[in-house]
């Protein structure tokens, strides 16, 4: 027996493509920038394409564009089909689609000319942040509409992550913006000095946690039992881990500010948390992990699951890194030189970008009525393409983060230091080009998924055979998460 | 706890949500209270002043253009930082600093001290092109600044709107702002504010009765 209901994949088609696009987009304005800094005249005297006014478009681009249409699409996708109900609100679901193209629009076309708050990963002015907070207040509205209209009794543990991922960054994103505008194009933020900057680090650090963490780790805990076709390893320890996680991650952001003129106490107590947070960070990739085993087969023949697999590897490798880094006496080394910028590249296109096109692989064939991918060669290339070019520009920006660190800190054997600033940039120059070129490969690799992409969808966009509407079965009557075992 | 207590959660959307929500406030709470209390209750040292009118101008300029991206202004309480930069940065010196500027990546050095350590001459040459002076620099071209011209009741509504927020201005400031800034470039006031980083507010060593001041250098390890 099937309910007359439909499952609403439109507005997930919507934002898979816009994922692709901006994925495309926001990788290339990188590849710009990192260019740049091997080659500065390339800015060619505009300041629109200057290094310093193009960087802040590249994060938004890859994070909230790229990574915030995927984790949308993939979040609709999967409180669908977890709760065996249709999403709440059609029309307030296409609104926050619509509007969240907007906003990364507007954000993508006034920060390069100079309208921008300077904070770290929260540069678009008021009038957008006004923008951001509706718009992500309609998507827990309808995220949590479709949770209460569920039919499965139990709340599976993908829309656990999802809805923290909603609360907390709605909540961090309305504290950080707090500013007084004097115009249209510039305001000043409410807090200042030491107060700004530990706010700032509490946001920008779980933008970190809850966006690029969080919401992904939704992904994956629905994707990867899916494509590994069997059960979670344990569910138990997913609910351990994810309380675990949202509660530690909040305490962990003053570790962007050791050796700072913030309070000792707070710096230390950051450090304390990162370290512990290395648990739950493990927990849940060995989760997803071992959720594979006994389908490790699998990654002969199916690409998605490879990216899946090498995503949960990077996750594990980068937050080991990040706690490492959390130690104070590693950060003075660390801090400020181009480890960092390794650490977060890892972490994003080794955990973030590989589980969103693993998991796109898997989501559109099934999203656009097709029985496959179109092409399983160009998945298998673009695994290749992303995985070595995502190894080269760590590796590179790890060997120039470690020389910049050694050689600011240098001393000869009379106590003064043996390196003027512009000797470690000359050492790591050659570096910053290897860096772009891995930059270029990743980026070719995402022409090939939209490529790819686009041809999985050629029958629904020819209309010859609309994509299939997926029935939604009748949920088994009083399902239960399967009875714990008695003991150990 | 019992499993039937965490099968509720599991089963409730509500109570899972508000526990959420609980567990992720708890950090926030803990960690930025006390500093905004302590925010609070410190009162700003004599030497440290706001910003006057051309200085705010070029803040405001340097927070355009994104200078944050590859420049801190944040010396750490390191041995070979200080004996890089100079005395390690102090909570008081960005009082008045909206929003922060402590950055967190040097692809260029730090700038928190750089006042007076070049000629204005220099500082000039080195925006406009910056290869010009160091060629074996990075850092890119800022041609456009020296034709930009700053806006004198632009600047005076940011200083009201900073009054608001509890900066120090006088009537008499906002009143004059727009004669401060008047026929200056982008350029003069981006010089302006660098050429007193680190100037008018470094840490002077603390007073106390019977004791002459101790030289940082020779108090540090």
């Amino acid at each position: 027996m099937t309910s007359t209901e439909y499952y609403n994949d439109h507005v997930v088609r919507l934002f898979l493509l816009a994922s692709a696009v901006w994925g495309i987009i926001g990788m290339l304005i990188g590849m710009y920038a990192a260019a740049e800094l091997a080659w500065p005249s390339l800015n060619l005297g505009i300041s629109w394409m200057t290094f310093s006014h193009i960087r802040p478009d590249h994060t938004f681009g890859v994070i909230f564009a790229f990574g915030g249409s995927a984790l949308m699409g993939t979040c609709y996708y999967v409180v669908q089909r977890t709760g065996h109900t249709r999403l709440a609100w059609g029309g307030l679901a296409e609104f926050t689609f619509w509007g969240w193209q907007l906003i990364c629009v507007l954000a993508m076309a006034t920060m390069p000319f100079g309208i921008t708050q300077s904070k770290e990963y929260a540069e678009p002015e008021w009038f957008i942040d006004i923008l951001i907070a509706i718009v992500w207040v309609s998507f827990g509205a309808v995220f949590f509409a479709t949770l209460a209209r569920r039919r499965i009794h139990h709340i599976y543990v993908a829309n656990w992550y999802y809805g923290a991922f909603i609360i907390a960054v709605g909540l961090l994103h309305i504290v950080n913006n707090l500013a007084v505008p004097v115009s249209l194009t510039k305001s000043y933020p409410i807090y200042s000095g030491v107060v700004d900057a530990m706010v700032q680090w509490w946001y920008g650090h779980n933008a970190v946690a809850f966006f690029l963490t969080a919401g992904f780790l939704g992904m994956m805990y629905y994707f990867v039992p899916r494509q590994a076709q069997q059960p979670l390893w344990s569910y138990r320890f997913s609910i351990v881990n994810f309380w675990a996680l949202i509660s530690i991650y909040m305490w962990a952001g003053s570790h962007h500010l050791m050796y700072t003129a913030l309070p000792d106490w707070v710096q230390s107590v950051g450090m304390a948390f990162s370290l512990v947070l290395l648990m739950p960070s493990w927990g849940s990739a060995a989760n997803g992990l071992l959720t594979f085993n006994g389908s490790w087969h699998r990654l002969k023949s199916d690409p998605a699951a490879k990216f899946m697999v090498i995503a949960l590897v990077f996750y594990a490798a980068a937050t080991f890194e990040g706690s490492m880094m959390a130690i104070k006496t590693v950060n003075s080394l660390s801090h400020y030189t181009d480890w960092t910028i390794a650490h977060v590249h890892s972490g994003s296109l080794g955990w973030v970008a590989m589980i969103t096109i693993g998991s796109l692989y898997a989501m559109a064939p099934r999203a656009l009525g097709r029985p496959a991918m179109h092409s399983n060669a160009a998945m298998e290339l673009h695994f290749w393409l992303h995985t070595s070019g995502t190894l080269l520009y760590v590796i590179a920006m790890w060997i120039a983060g470690v020389t910049e660190g050694m050689m600011w800190r240098a001393t000869q054997a009379d106590g003064t230091l043996t390196y003027a600033f512009i000797d470690s940039l000359l050492a790591i120059k050659p570096l910053y080009a290897v860096r772009w070129f891995g930059g270029v490969l990743i980026w070719l690799g995402m022409w090939v998924m939209a490529w790819n992409l686009w041809y999985t969808a050629a029958d629904a966009r020819k209309r010859i055979i609309k994509p299939i509407p997926v029935p939604i079965p009748e949920p088994v009557p009083l399902q239960t998460p399967a009875p714990l075992p008695v003991s150990g | 706890m019992a499993y039937r207590h965490f099968e509720f959660i599991e089963k409730h959307a509500w109570t899972l949500g508000i526990l959420t929500a609980v567990m992720v406030s708890l950090g926030g709470l803990a960690e930025i209270t006390p500093l905004f209390v302590q925010a609070h209750s410190v009162k700003p040292p004599a030497n440290v002043k706001p910003y006057d009118p051309l200085r705010l101008a070029g803040r405001d300029v340097y927070v355009r253009e994104g200078c944050y991206l590859c420049h801190s202004q944040m010396i750490r309480a390191l041995r070979f930082e200080t004996q890089r930069y100079g005395h390690f940065s102090t909570a008081e010196e960005s009082l008045y600093d909206r929003p922060f500027q402590w950055g967190s990546k040097r692809t260029g050095p730090d700038l928190a001290r750089v006042g007076g350590k070049y000629s204005d001459e220099w500082q000039r040459a080195h925006l406009l092109d910056p290869r010009a002076v160091v060629p074996q620099s990075n850092m890119p071209a800022y041609p456009w600044l020296a034709t930009a011209s700053v806006d004198g009741t632009d600047i005076a509504a940011r200083m009201r709107t900073l009054r608001t927020l509890g900066d120090p201005y006088s009537d008499a400031d906002i009143g004059g702002a727009a004669k401060a800034v008047q026929g200056k470039t982008d350029l003069d006031a981006l010089v302006a504010y660098l050429q007193g980083l680190g100037i008018a507010n470094e840490p002077q060593p603390a007073q106390t009765a019977g004791t002459s001041p101790v030289p940082i250098e020779e108090s540090s390890p």
